[in-house]
């Protein structure tokens, strides 16, 4: 296979570079082509309304934590096995609905109070273990089966493992939307016009160091770098010593906590859980982890940043599209971007995949 | 060679022996609602109203139409396309545009059934039908030309992310620039009458609609039998198997998957054509993912690539779903005196059948015989490559 690509490239060798230069110029054009727009349209609203912006992209940046939380979730599992985890979003859905029935019904709390935040942090923990041993467990009954499969396979195992995390969702959560009290504190303070919630920052404050321990673990532990090997070559790990099964549980755990917690965090800023949320919010995340080059744990927050502010201010500022459009402008930037450089932002197609 | 001229003279075989018998069934069932049904006593009408009506064989059909389109792109050529409902509400809005009094601005009269004097766009069904499919073939290259490039995960996103915009697209289309493309989610309705050899068919007349239907369903099964005999379809089974190794022998790569796109996105414009006369409207909240992953389940359950299987597959699934789930948990629920809400348990039916059958039977219950040798190639690999 390997050997047979090459011949491919040297037999093409001259007109796979002509090609490139052509790509590498329509790349570049619709590369300016989009800034100029998207610098115009910045312009006119922040001329119109200074505080309306500064206030979407607060929104939008606060979004963006959470996508980054769930894209890590894509981009490491498409790193190591380079499958598309469709399910993964319906993690961080029922991640969602299990916090907010920890919070509010099994320890009653409905307030801010110090109490409250104790308990918030034990369903940090909690929530986290919980949607860790979901992916572990989906991993090992079904894709651990069809790691030799053709792609098709675990791809459609992936869908179908969403609808089943879905139907948990719906008979656990119900049909409907459910709104949950917050036991963080309420209230915000401004700056220039703009109004921060304090959840903001407690936001900020739990993702923040939960993405510098993922990148501590990847790049520094033993661990990390098993995670790695195994990315780049399964076998060759393999003969190393590497216990390859053992590492994939490990990745797939990593991304389920981090689905967990944002689960978390959705229920305890926006309130909310609803059994489809995961599919929306997962194919937003993905996007993200496209945007930023899949496989790349950078470029997943960077993108998942990105896409969270596009998406702050395409709802929130007065000469927009508004939120109706949401989707539809998020999966417009997906396929534009797969036409125009499906490699995303950071990642390129010769480097490590994590 | 002998034993290989006498597979494919079994395989003919086998054919004919499907054809005739979904032909057989369907002439049956025709006779059964069309003469039979006013006949017999009323506790036979309403059992079959419940366990088999004549709206939800319609609905099947239309369902099967879909399956089939669906089965040329992921069974054929192995593009997992997760966004057919695209195609389907693309297809049913050719019907809402062309079929019904909605754009008030024109009168354009082409062989409706409706008189000269009302306004909007009447096109006869049988125009409506390929005028549905051009414009479903013309999207279907509009989304397969971008991913082309893309590996094959990548393609089911982006098809995933097609088929989020366009129903979102119809869904907010009651005022694109102060344009009304799709009246929102109230959606177009009513629909012209069909015109069937001079008789107008409206929304009730089930069981002449089922003859169209079905011959519908027959015109795509031939369309999808001979494709794949034909070069096109030998060149769609050498991408699906090794996309290197096809395109090393000459099978021109962007062509034929850009025809896969085409056929399949044209069937489901059929479909949704065909929908929307079936329920007298199109509505945009109707098209959502779950749509696709229904298709998808009919495919991988029938067996990816085998026309009768698919077909088959679509049948048994689409029963379940309008029938068989509410209908069945009904009669449990009184025989048990249960209280359980059977038609919520379509997610968990849906999610096992794709999951367990790629576990289990990747290719299907009636497979083909071809794609279980491909499915199944790598399957000892692992203990051979370690060597343990």
């Amino acid at each position: 296979m390997a050997t047979a690509t090459k011949v491919a490239q040297s037999g093409r060798v001259h007109t796979i570079s002509k090609s490139e230069a052509r790509r590498k110029l329509i790349e570049r054009v619709a590369a300016v082509l989009f800034s100029t727009i998207a610098i115009l349209w910045l312009g006119a609203n922040l001329i119109k309304s200074p505080s309306q912006f500064l206030q979407a992209t607060i929104g939008g940046l606060s979004n963006g934590a959470l996508y980054a939380l769930i894209a890590l979730g894509y981009t490491l599992v498409y790193g190591i096995i380079e499958l598309i985890n469709f399910a993964h979003g319906d993690l961080f859905m029922l991640g969602g609905v299990f916090s907010a029935n920890f919070i509010s019904i099994w320890f009653g709390q409905e307030k801010s109070s110090p109490k409250g935040w104790l308990i918030f942090l034990l369903c940090l923990l909690a929530v986290m273990t919980f949607t860790a041993s979901i992916n572990v467990g989906i991993e090992r009954f079904a894709y651990r089966r069809l790691r030799r499969a053709p792609k098709l396979a675990p791809l459609i195992t992936a869908v179908g493992m969403s609808f089943i995390l879905q139907f948990v969702g719906l008979t656990w959560n119900g049909s409907g939307q459910k709104s949950w009290n917050s036991v963080l504190p309420g209230g915000a303070f401004v700056v220039g016009g703009a109004k921060i919630y304090y959840v903001t920052l407690i936001l900020f404050a739990v993702t923040v160091p939960l993405l510098l321990f993922l990148t501590y673990v990847v790049s520094k532990t033993r661990q990390g770098k098993a995670m790695r090997a195994t990315a780049q070559d399964q076998d060759a790990a393999r003969l190393m010593g590497i216990n390859v099964n053992r590492t994939i549980s490990f990745t797939f755990a990593l991304g389920g906590a981090l689905a967990g917690a944002a689960g978390l965090l959705y229920v305890e800023t926006i309130g909310t859980t609803a059994f489809n949320l995961g599919y929306q919010l997962g194919l937003i995340a993905f996007t993200a982890a496209v945007l930023g080059g899949i496989g790349n744990l950078t470029g997943a927050v960077l993108g998942a940043v990105l896409i969270g502010v596009i998406q702050g201010l395409n709802d929130g500022l007065p000469i927009g599209l508004g939120q109706q459009w949401s989707q539809t402008v998020v999966f417009s930037i997906l396929i534009l971007l797969m036409v125009f450089k499906p490699a995303g932002i950071l990642g390129t197609p010769t480097t490590e995949k994590v | 060679m002998m034993a290989k001229k006498i597979n494919g003279a079994v395989k003919e075989h086998s054919q004919k022996k499907w054809a005739i018998g979904f032909l057989i069934a369907a002439i049956l069932i025709y006779i059964l609602y069309a003469f039979v049904v006013e006949r017999v006593p009323y506790s036979v009408q309403s059992f079959l109203q419940t366990w088999l009506s004549a709206t939800s064989l319609n609905e099947a059909l239309v369902w099967v139409i879909c399956a089939l389109g669906l089965n040329i792109v992921v069974g054929y050529a192995g593009l997992l396309d997760l966004g057919y409902v695209a195609f389907w509400a693309i297809g049913g809005y050719s019907a809402g545009w062309f079929m019904s009094a909605f754009f008030q601005q024109v009168n354009v009269h082409l062989g409706g059934t409706t008189v000269v004097q009302h306004r909007g766009i009447h096109i006869s069904f049988w125009g409506v039908l390929i005028l549905g499919a051009i414009i479903c073939a013309f999207f279907g290259v509009v989304i397969g030309a971008p991913t082309l490039r893309l590996k094959s995960d990548y393609l089911a996103l982006v098809t995933l992310g097609f088929g989020e915009i366009i129903p979102q697209v119809f869904v907010n289309g009651e005022n694109i620039g102060g344009f009304n493309l799709s009246n929102g989610t109230k959606g177009i309705t009513p629909l012209d009458n069909i015109n069937l050899l001079g008789k107008q068919l409206g929304p009730f007349d089930l069981s002449q609609k089922y003859i169209i239907f079905v011959g519908l369903t027959a015109v795509m099964v031939f369309i999808s039998l001979r494709l794949r005999s034909g070069r096109l379809g030998r060149a769609w089974l050498a991408i699906r198997e090794d996309e290197l190794a096809a395109s090393m022998m000459g099978v021109p790569l962007m062509r034929t998957k850009l025809s896969a796109y085409a056929v399949g996105a044209m069937a489901g414009g059929i479909g949704g054509v065909a929908f929307a006369t079936h329920v007298n409207g199109v509505f945009a909240d109707r098209f959502n993912f779950s749509i696709s992953i229904i298709l998808l389940a009919m495919v991988v359950l029938g067996g990816m690539g085998n026309v009768w299987g698919v077909m088959v597959g679509a049948l048994v699934v689409a029963w379940v779903n309008s029938t068989g789930l509410p209908a069945g948990g009904n009669a449990i629920n009184k025989a048990f005196g249960t209280n359980i809400n059977f038609p919520s348990y379509n997610f968990l039916i849906f999610g096992l059948v794709l999951v367990l059958m790629m576990l289990f039977k990747r290719e299907g219950l009636l497979p083909e015989s071809r794609l279980k040798m491909v499915l199944h190639e790598h399957d000892d690999d692992e203990s051979v490559s370690v060597g343990a």
